[in-house]
């Protein structure tokens, strides 16, 4: 479902509206704060959001890959991924939204 | 890195906002994200990736213990895709 899909704009214009602090600085903190998560990712921390998720960190092996389609084997390099892991309760709001009961 | 430490973080920066009010500031944008979810519409953020939901289907599952299936019911879930940018700068800093 890509209808209503929001972006930094908007989470500027939710600090605006509720905290009542300039646009300016609504677009700033936005910026500031996927700065520091992303900052913290790449020294190679856990980003721990109480109540909303966790990213971490995995390091993935190399490992044989295939093109599904040619069959043609292809390596895949070692590599370090961003995993996300919602909250429990982040779980719960969006299955009760969304979930036929 | 914590909640707390990131309003720390954003406290040292804007010292004319107290901290109670940066504990708003975060709580606003992840109930912003969050209800943007509930409504199963997707967060963009460009260069750091993309929040959205996934439905799982319903299932019959297995109590592993007993081996009597149960019914799971279709389930939707919070799901994140790491920005090509973060994906890449992730990467190249493992050491």
């Amino acid at each position: 479902m890509s209808d209503g899909t929001i972006t930094r704009a908007d989470l500027a214009e939710s600090l605006y509206k509720e905290i009542g602090l300039s646009r300016l600085e609504s677009a700033d903190m936005i910026e500031s704060i996927i700065n520091y998560i992303s900052e913290a990712l790449l020294r190679g921390e856990t980003v721990k959001l109480a109540g909303f998720g966790t990213f971490s960190l995995r390091d993935k092996n190399e490992r044989i890959g295939r093109n599904p389609k040619t069959g043609v084997v292809v390596p895949i390099t070692s590599r370090r991924v961003i995993i996300f892991k919602p909250s429990q309760v982040l779980r719960e709001r969006v299955d009760s939204a969304l979930s036929p009961k | 890195m914590l909640r707390s430490e990131l309003i720390d973080k954003l406290h040292d920066d804007n010292p004319h906002l107290n901290r109670k009010e940066m504990e708003r500031v975060v709580a606003v944008v992840f109930e912003s994200i969050t209800q943007t979810l509930e409504k199963g519409a997707r967060v963009e953020l460009r260069g750091f990736g993309t929040f959205s939901t996934r439905k799982r289907d319903a299932r019959i599952g297995r109590n592993p213990r007993t081996g009597a299936s149960v019914n799971v019911p279709e389930k939707h879930v919070p799901f994140f895709r790491a920005g090509k940018d973060l994906k890449l700068r992730v990467d190249a800093s493992k050491g």
